[in-house]
């Protein structure tokens, strides 16, 4: 079976195990309650990362386009670049499905429904572009953390500094002649 | 065929696995961007507290006095007695579960101890087995423990890991309220002289100087005048505000927040328009300069000490009553604690508003009145002209901050105010807002920088209400009362929801109020265009 209709027929199968996976990286009760919980207010991490994961899951039936895929690895990783992971641990979803989407070709009873060793290799290619995306996307949050306290540091006495004279700015402006 | 690990086996042997041992065994790893600094030893001798040294949450020695444990016995013992409400949240909890994902640090972490039951579990724990007789001789069988070292350091990590906020407390069949218990392990860690540097220096800058900051009554009054002079190149309109006069019939007292850091400034701006159009008899002081009260993340004794002296200036100034602005936690003093703690303030007299006559009888013991509620009278009664359209560019949403919300029930004023300065408001998703309101996740003294990352994971559900306000109706202002707020949500804004600013309520009526003698506005209080005057010539104002 080809490739893209292997992925769209054991869709819901293999984004439950991929679902699973990745929220049994938080402690056992937790992961109870993040699975539980189906109210994307009361549950954001649960319900966004799910969101993010069927997004890329449309994505990697197609090809990886990184301008549409993007957008869905940052719901995820955001989440996980400010929570206890290391970043490897942040970012193993994604490697996890290369060994999901063998295990569900291996469970067909029917060759024909397997995948072949050119469509293994060609799922592999798109989850490696999805990595290296997700690689860009968790240093990003992670800068933008270092940015925020640095930000912060230098806002909280500017207006007293400004004020006592203490700053000399360059005026926004050109002076009018 | 070589042996290829699976994709899951490298990332099983990668760490943080979750650990073998039960909850009670495991100590906390203090990890960077998860705990605040200590307080430093020259604070904490300014106002008395106990144990001042120089030490770190991450060595192995936190210098601890020598007879630490009688000491948390003894004040554990007291507060028992003192606060019969203590005593009963020890007592009662039947373990139901209904507050454990409730908590904005549970649900944005994932760590099980930040589920309200266990935080508090990790008091109760200590309780049981020297307070109760089935923990005496039942021990971890009846869920007792042994006070250690460790377990100190734990109560540091997780009682620096609650903001007070309440929201767990709404949804308890029992009404057990965690802030409270945070607050009872604050001031038992405080004992032994363990408290974060964000706290102790804006108490004993408080103490000494009047404000967090430390700001001297004469740069006090050199900030506000610098804003007069913001006020009058915007609107044209020049504001005389005065400073400590006696016989004023008001004092009003805001965060200092509201005078040193943007965008808490622009919402003072509009505190000061507001009081000159309406010809409010008023003084500002540069002694009472702080309305925020870190001492209620300290102890009870200290928030006292640091209420007292509002009533004290007041009292010097011989107003009638005290006007409060748009701060957080400074109204849960207020509120909850003030009247029983230095109440009633019998030399005050009982608030009517000058303008409207409105006898403000929930204020009838305190002496002191919330801002919002006064301009949503003044409102009501028609006594301001307000232009909607110049905060036209801006579609608005309202935080409910934790202490005006669930220390006070106040939810309608300041949508009533918010729906008489703007066109565009949307509330975010109801079980978020009001009661349920997601706390900032960085309130209750821990909104410094070196928690940043605890503070995206405390503020994440409340970030992800924006978003979705965001996303459906194209919100890009987050208004709220409190100058906490004021401060973190921008960050918090930054990492998750770009695009979306944050203001206080006032700074939206400052830009609505159309005031006696302005000239043409353009810009709004920060200088941005208004709508339709994108392209004025700005260069005459
Ligand atoms: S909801 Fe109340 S009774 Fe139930 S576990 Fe929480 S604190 Fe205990
Ligand atoms: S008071 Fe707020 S921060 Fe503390 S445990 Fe309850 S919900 Fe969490």
């Amino acid at each position: 079976m080809d490739l893209e209709n292997f992925l769209t027929q054991h869709q819901s199968a293999i984004l439950k195990r991929w679902f699973n996976f990745i929220i049994d990286t938080y402690p056992p009760e937790t992961a109870k309650l993040f699975k539980r919980e189906k109210d994307p207010f009361a549950n954001p991490v649960g319900s966004t990362i799910f969101q993010g994961m069927q997004g890329l899951y449309q994505e990697l039936v197609r090809e990886i386009d990184p301008e549409t895929a993007s957008p869905f690895l940052d719901k995820i990783i955001r989440i996980r670049a400010i929570q206890d992971f290391s970043p490897s641990r942040a970012i193993a979803f994604v490697f996890v499905l290369k060994d999901l989407v063998r295990e569900q070709s291996r469970a067909a009873d029917d060759p024909e429904e397997t995948l072949s060793q050119d469509d293994l290799t060609s799922f592999d290619g798109r989850i490696d572009r999805l990595a290296m995306l997700a690689f860009d996307i968790y240093v990003q949050c992670r800068e933008k953390l270092y940015e925020l306290r640095v930000n912060e540091v230098k806002n909280r006495t500017h207006r007293l500094l400004q004020r006592a004279n203490l700053l000399a700015e360059i005026p926004d402006q050109e002076p009018s002649l | 065929m070589a042996s290829v690990p699976k994709a899951n086996e490298l990332i099983a042997g990668t760490d943080h696995k979750p650990p073998k041992t039960g909850w009670m065994d495991t100590p906390v790893e203090f990890r960077p961007g998860t705990w605040c600094y200590s307080g430093k030893s020259k604070n904490l001798e300014v106002v008395g507290l106990p144990n001042p040294r120089e030490w770190s949450p991450i060595d192995d020695d936190w210098k601890l006095p020598e007879n630490w444990k009688e000491i948390i016995f003894e004040g554990l013992r007291e507060r028992i007695h003192k606060y019969r409400s203590f005593q009963l949240f020890m007592d009662i909890c039947v373990r139901c579960g209904a507050c454990a994902d409730k908590c904005h640090f549970f649900i944005g972490s994932g760590d099980p101890k930040n589920m309200p039951v266990l935080r508090a579990e990790l008091l109760r724990s200590v309780y049981r087995k020297d307070f109760t007789l089935a923990g005496k001789i039942l021990g971890k069988m009846a869920g007792a423990r042994e006070l250690t070292e460790d377990v100190v350091k734990e109560w540091f990590f997780y009682f620096f890991q609650c903001t007070e906020c309440r929201r767990c407390s709404v949804f308890c069949p029992y009404g057990i309220d965690t802030a409270e218990i945070t607050i009872i392990g604050r001031e038992l860690l405080n004992l032994l002289g363990l408290n974060i540097d964000w706290i102790t220096a804006p108490v004993a800058n408080c103490y000494m100087t009047g404000n967090h900051l430390g700001i001297q009554p004469h740069a006090f009054k050199d900030m506000i005048e610098f804003f007069v002079e913001e006020i009058e190149e915007v609107t044209g309109v020049k504001i005389e505000p005065t400073f400590n006069r006696k016989g004023a019939e008001i004092l009003f007292i805001t965060p200092s927040g509201d005078v040193f850091a943007d965008p808490g400034t622009y919402t003072l701006m509009g505190y000061l328009m507001l009081f000159h159009e309406i010809g409010l008899d008023y003084t500002w002081s540069t002694y009472a300069s702080e309305g925020g009260n870190f001492g209620l993340f300290t102890s009870h004794e200290m928030m006292k000490r640091l209420n007292s002296k509002m009533y004290a200036e007041a009292k010097r100034l011989g107003v009638k009553w005290i006007l409060g602005g748009e701060c957080g936690h400074m109204w849960r003093v207020i509120n909850q604690y003030m009247d029983t703690m230095n109440g009633p303030a019998d030399f005050l007299e009982e608030p009517v508003s000058p303008i409207t006559g409105t006898k403000f009888e929930n204020a009838k013991s305190t002496k002191m009145v919330h801002l919002v509620e006064f301009t949503a009278d003044l409102i009501k009664h028609g006594k301001l002209k307000l232009d909607k359209s110049r905060n036209d560019h801006l579609k608005v949403t309202f935080h409910d901050s934790c202490n005006p919300a669930r220390a006070m029930g106040f939810f309608e004023e300041p949508r009533y105010v918010l729906n008489n300065v703007c066109n565009h408001f949307y509330d975010m998703p109801p079980n978020t807002i009001r009661e349920q309101t997601f706390c900032c996740g960085s309130g209750s003294g821990l909104n410094t920088d070196e928690y940043m990352e605890m503070r995206m994971r405390g503020g994440l559900p409340r970030a992800n209400a924006v978003k979705h306000v965001h996303e459906q109706h194209g919100v890009n202002m987050l208004s709220c009362i409190c100058a906490i707020d004021r401060a973190v949500l921008p960050p918090l804004m930054n990492y998750w929801v770009p695009g979306v600013d944050v203001t206080g309520v006032h700074e939206l009526v400052g830009n609505a109020l159309v005031m006696e003698g302005e000239h043409e506005r353009t810009t709004d209080l920060r200088g941005e265009p208004l709508e339709g005057m994108e392209d004025s010539d700005n260069e005459d104002l």
